[in-house]
């Protein structure tokens, strides 16, 4: 289609993501996608997208944007202060760009990935059924790579009409980054932990290391004590909290490896996979132990604010 | 079997805890069976295990959870004979020597010994297209290294445990290099985007070039 907006500057790491590509796992691909699927979903939501549309993830800074085109962008997810032409604008919210306007970012204020949704969704080279970036392979997104000064981005197909801005979701239905609680449910093989260190898992506070990407993060804090034989590789899923034999854990994120036998003993749930994916190198969490339960409840309020979305663009 | 939930969308069912083809097959079934199932979105065939990603509007933990259970129950279909690829293999891998002095085994004998038999892939996964294989023969049995590599070439053969496999990109690794080959594991264009799957033999040859 055409090119909306211009990348003036790309930001420290500025890559496509959408919903990742699951089928993909049995080939030892990872799924990939967003790391903070509810943002990804609501940015694309306020500008009357489709949720599997792919947007911008920003890590740890902004880029600098500038349109070509009049288009309505959202962004979500982490707060960098975004700026239309030096004017600060609301995060959340559908906003209209015109041609010659500058998007740029400010201050990291809150959270580690922002979002940045185009109406018509962004076009990116299809890998294995996703425009997922992945840097491994080189394929998907913008060429398998993360965005570049002089980049174009295009939008997939023309924006649904009439374009509205100003949606924007109520700051009580937000995900509150600040709070780096995690829930988890205990994991297949939580009984190799000893009293203590089952104790610690789910009391001690962590810290994202500098080891950290989109595959996951190696955390620093108590060494975790396991037992046992070794594990025959088994199918990973993303929110594993791994425990190598020397006990720093390792949290599994979006481009996770599919396979593994590490002892998995925790695996932190869907509603709080959003959080965990806006954390970044030097961030404190922890980890609390949850029911199936309110795992359920949880990700049912966060589909409703979704859906809450959905209901006033009708 | 002993079922384990993964989070709150998907369930690790474990058929065993042995390296073993009989389960590995019974495995490969179970998640091609579960893979029909509408609320189960993703299933994938460990060793002798089964990761279900399934879709929690659809189904809960444990009615996915009993339903495993009783199609594991059922006599899988018979195997068929997985695809043969035959593999050529340079075997001057920089690990060889080392290799051969602790099997006390001369390097010719190494080699030989890795092509004889025909290997199962048992899974693909951990990195795009790496495929699990074996069982090695017990006279090859080493741990892994000490010290992993921070960089295995792609294309590098190498041996751990009653394991062999080949890596598909260059990444870091534990295992002991013996050889390389030349064949692309690891096939971004196409669709799956590998050379070997699951329940597939391997036959390897030495080779020259």
């Amino acid at each position: 289609m055409k090119a909306v907006l211009r990348v003036v500057e790309p930001g420290l790491f500025t890559t496509v993501q959408d919903l990742g590509r699951p089928n993909a796992i049995a080939a030892g691909v990872p799924p990939g996608g967003a790391m903070d699927r509810f943002a990804h979903r609501a940015a694309n939501l306020l500008v009357g997208n489709a949720e599997i549309d792919a947007t911008l993830e920003c890590t740890l800074s902004g880029p600098h944007l500038r349109a070509e085109h009049a288009c309505i962008v959202a962004i979500t997810g982490a707060d960098f202060e975004p700026r239309i032409n030096g004017t600060q604008v609301a995060n959340w919210t559908g906003i209209f760009v015109s041609p010659g306007d500058r998007l740029t970012f400010g201050a990291r204020r809150a959270g580690g990935r922002a979002y940045i949704a185009v109406a018509g969704g962004l076009e990116g080279d299809r890998w294995l059924g996703s425009a997922s970036t992945n840097l491994m392979a080189a394929r998907g997104g913008m060429h398998g790579r993360n965005l570049k000064a002089g980049d174009q981005l295009t939008t997939a197909r023309e924006a649904s009409r009439p374009a509205v801005s100003g949606h924007h979701l109520p700051e009580r239905l937000r995900p509150r980054y600040t709070d780096h609680t995690l829930f988890a449910i205990a994991g297949p093989h939580i009984k190799r932990l000893d009293a203590e260190s089952r104790r610690l898992l789910f009391g001690a506070t962590f810290n994202v290391s500098r080891e950290a990407d989109r595959m996951g993060y190696r955390l620093d804090g108590p060494r975790l004590a396991t037992s046992g034989d070794e594990l025959l590789s088994f199918g990973l899923a993303a929110g594993a909290i791994q425990v190598p034999r020397a006990g720093q854990p390792i949290l599994l994120m979006a481009d996770h490896q599919t396979a593994g036998g590490y002892p998995v003993v925790a695996t932190v749930v869907s509603a709080s996979l959003q959080v965990a994916g806006q954390l970044v190198p030097g961030d404190e969490l922890r980890f609390a132990e949850v029911t199936i339960e309110r795992a359920r409840q949880m990700r049912q309020s966060q589909a409703a604010a979704l859906d809450s979305l959905r209901d006033d663009l009708r | 079997m002993r079922i384990h939930a993964l989070g709150d969308t998907a369930l690790l069912a474990e058929l065993g805890t042995r390296l073993d083809t009989a389960l590995n097959t019974r495995a490969i079934a179970l998640a091609a069976a579960l893979k029909k199932r509408r609320d189960v979105r993703q299933a994938i065939a460990g060793y002798a295990s089964v990761t279900v990603h399934f879709d929690p509007e659809q189904a809960t933990p444990d009615s996915l959870g009993a339903a495993i259970k009783r199609l594991a129950a059922k006599r899988p279909p018979m195997a068929e004979p997985g695809r043969l690829h035959r593999i050529p293999v340079i075997y001057r891998g920089p690990d060889l020597e080392e290799v051969a002095e602790k099997l006390k085994l001369t390097p010719q004998r190494v080699a030989e010994i890795h092509s004889r038999p025909i290997y199962r892939v048992f899974l693909v996964g951990f990195v795009p297209g790496w495929a699990y294989m074996g069982p090695l023969p017990e006279e090859l049995e080493l741990q892994r290294r000490h010290v992993p590599r921070t960089l295995v070439p792609a294309g590098s053969v190498a041996i751990a445990g009653r394991q062999t496999g080949i890596y598909p990109l260059p990444s870091p690794g534990g295992w002991h290099l013996i050889g390389s080959t030349s064949v692309k594991l690891f096939l971004p264009d196409r669709d799956p985007p590998c050379l070997f799957r699951a329940g597939d033999r391997v036959k390897f040859f030495a080779s020259t070039t």
